[in-house]
């Protein structure tokens, strides 16, 4: 199936539904790994928005990217809660640790707070980190 | 066969419930997956015939069942921890299986709806009303007014909204129930649809929970047939911080930009699609199958203190020996909570600061922890009791460098709409960092011939101080939402509490 068609079958598979814009860029996003300027401009076309309005929505969320990012991604809490179980000094070896290979993102809270540092790759979670089970979760990503 | 009981709640497979489950089938037994008891530092806790062990691990299995192992912890509904509380909204924690229906009704599950069904949907409200509870998202708005407002405002249709963003650091309460118990969140939300005439409900999930909207979407589905013709549908968010705010909520859920409105007029009266909409918290919802149980509303209005009724769901997060979900009666003491129940720092240093309420909420000193948990008692000590989270903090913290972090919390998650919290923030930071490296540098606009009025000397520390105070009194009174709004909290308390951590 081409990109097009297959960009089309995610704007009809919720088209029907109230505010169906939100939904459409996560299917996108996960499709494609981006929603960039073509995508936009389909679905704007679709759900009878101006393109700016698309992109608007799309460069105010952090989940949704305009450019893709092959690169594996570990999400490391960087919230209050975490800091208090001292994630800061961890950051430097896990920098380390993923170097240019792996996309190390800041997230604020992933509602481990009792054990933190915690850690998440994809659908995967990771608490009670230190700096050796961090590196090594990086480097097995 | 022995039957073994392993939480699959997202903390405990965060720390490895997962492998000692495998663990258990390997060695024969059948394992069942349950919610978990919210005592987080036991996770994975494993439950044989109501007795514990925990923490355990794959290697601790045989142990385990030849009765040797010294993590062995007695009854688990006798422990310490759960002893003292009293547990409502918490009631089936640990003890179902979240996605079974069969536990769900065998726990009295759908009889405060099959009661609200059969009440007139003004009657409801005014249980509700007489219940005394109090949004639980932070504001601890009467939820029972909110709610004679959508149902006495006239629209075409009408929306119950769950806020299920629960992004503040330090709260995990709501993540428990989307997880632990999701068809008590779903027969609350389908009480207030039938108390406000909504047909159709909303639950907005953030997207760093990808197992509450799992066991949200599953648990729909096995109860559309219950809760019918109420129907329900789970959103997720998409990273936005602010989107926690009710109006920013509802502007994503219509495929907006997630930025805040300006109220008047309130989402009671122009909601979502600019219709009468009852947008409350996780716990606010799963609170009402207890609450419209037969006198549910009496018993729930005698517990707790002055205008804060009913039980609070604390969450004891951050740097604490005992962390966990304490569900009790509003009016116990921090100190009860911090040093009682949560035995003190896990580092064992003494304490310096708890933050309660999340990120926007105050730093609390040691000699305020005989502050009673109230909404009125924290909000006359310049504190917040917001979602119930208490993150602890030990000695080796630096406050200067938390208060920057509000700022700067502020600054990443700033919707944009309004000028104090979107350009006050970075204002902020950049105060913060100038007194607290004690740079002295005269403003270079400030020094050009034409700017008559600006000072030519630069500033002391003092007048730095006093910028920020101004500052944050600016954020709080002109921000459009509780995110400029209250970041000042953190700041100020911060500063009142620890100045030496600002030279």
């Amino acid at each position: 199936m081409s990109d097009a068609a297959r960009l089309a079958e995610i704007v009809a598979r919720h088209a029907a539904r109230e505010g169906p814009l939100l939904p459409i860029l996560h299917d996108v996003q996960h499709a494609f790994g981006c929603i960039d300027a073509r995508a936009e401009a389909a679905i704007a076309l679709a759900l009878n928005l101006s393109r700016a309005e698309v992109h608007g929505v799309v460069s105010f969320y952090p989940d949704f990217r305009a450019l893709p990012d092959p690169r594996p991604e570990v999400q490391l809490c960087r919230a209050e809660a975490c800091q208090a179980r001292g994630v800061e000094g961890l950051v430097a070896a896990a920098e380390a640790a993923a170097g240019e290979r792996v996309r190390l993102s800041k997230v604020y809270c992933l509602g481990l707070c009792s054990a933190g540092p915690s850690a998440r790759v994809g659908d995967r979670v990771y608490a009670r980190l230190d700096e050796a089970a961090l590196v090594a979760l990086i480097e097995a990503t | 066969m022995r039957t073994v009981r392993v939480s699959d709640d997202a903390l405990a497979l965060a720390c490895g419930a997962d492998e000692v489950a495998a663990a258990f089938e390997r060695a024969g037994c059948v394992v069942e997956r349950v919610s978990g008891w919210g005592m987080h530092w036991l996770e994975p806790l494993v439950e044989i015939d109501g007795t514990g062990w925990g923490p355990a691990g794959a290697g601790d299995v045989a142990a385990i069942l030849a009765g040797t192992s010294p993590k062995h912890i007695g009854t688990i509904a006798d422990h310490p921890f759960m002893a003292r509380q009293q547990r409502l909204t918490f009631a089936r924690a640990g003890r179902t299986r979240p996605l079974s229906l069969e536990d769900y009704e065998a726990t009295g599950g759908w009889a405060g709806l099959s009661r609200a069904r059969s009440l007139p949907p003004g009657q409801v409200v005014a249980e509700v009303i007489a219940s005394g509870l109090r949004g639980r998202g932070g504001a601890g708005f009467p939820a029972g007014i909110k709610w004679k407002t959508v149902a006495d405002t006239p629209g075409l249709r009408k929306y119950v909204v769950c806020n299920a963003d629960e992004g503040d650091s330090g709260t995990f309460a709501d993540r428990m129930v989307m997880e632990g118990d999701p068809f008590a969140l779903i027969e609350g939300m389908a009480i207030a649809a039938h108390a406000v005439g909504a047909g159709q409900g909303y639950i907005y999930v953030r997207s760093e929970y990808p197992h509450a909207i799992a066991k949200l979407n599953a648990a729909i589905s096995l109860a559309a047939a219950i809760v019918t013709p109420f129907r329900l549908e789970v959103r997720v968010g998409a990273g936005a911080y602010v989107c926690g705010e009710e109006t920013a909520l509802l502007n994503s859920l219509e495929g907006k930009r997630g930025e805040v409105r300006a109220k008047p007029p309130l989402p009671a009266v122009a909601g979502l699609f600019g219709l009468p909409t009852a947008v409350n918290n996780v716990l606010t919802l799963t609170a009402l199958p207890h609450i419209l149980s037969p006198g549910g509303a009496d018993e729930y209005a005698r517990l707790g203190i002055d205008r804060s009724r009913g039980t609070a769901a604390i969450q004891l997060a951050g740097n604490i020996r005992r962390g966990g979900l304490f569900e009790a009666a509003f009016g116990m003491t921090l100190r009860e909570l911090i040093h009682d129940i949560g035995g003190g720092t896990a580092s064992g240093r003494p304490v310096k600061a708890a933050q309660v309420g999340g990120p926007l909420g105050a730093y609390i000193h040691p000699d305020q922890f005989d502050l009673p948990f109230d909404y009125e008692a924290f909000a006359a000590a310049d504190a917040l009791v917001g979602h119930g989270g208490v993150v602890v903090f030990d000695d080796t913290a630096d406050m200067g460098a938390q208060a920057r972090f509000a700022m700067e919390f502020c600054a990443v998650e700033s919707c944009g709409k309004c000028t104090p919290c979107r350009i006050g923030s970075t204002r902020g930071v950049e105060l913060i960092d100038r007194i607290r490296t004690g740079a002295r540098m005269p403003d270079p606009v400030g020094a050009l011939p034409q700017m008559h009025n600006a000072p030519k000397a630069a500033r002391s520390r003092e007048d730095d101080v006093g910028l920020l105070e101004d500052l944050c009194e600016t954020m709080r009174f002109g921000s459009l939402c509780a995110l400029g709004g209250f970041t000042p909290y953190p700041v100020l308390s911060a500063l009142k509490h620890w100045p030496e951590d600002f030279l």
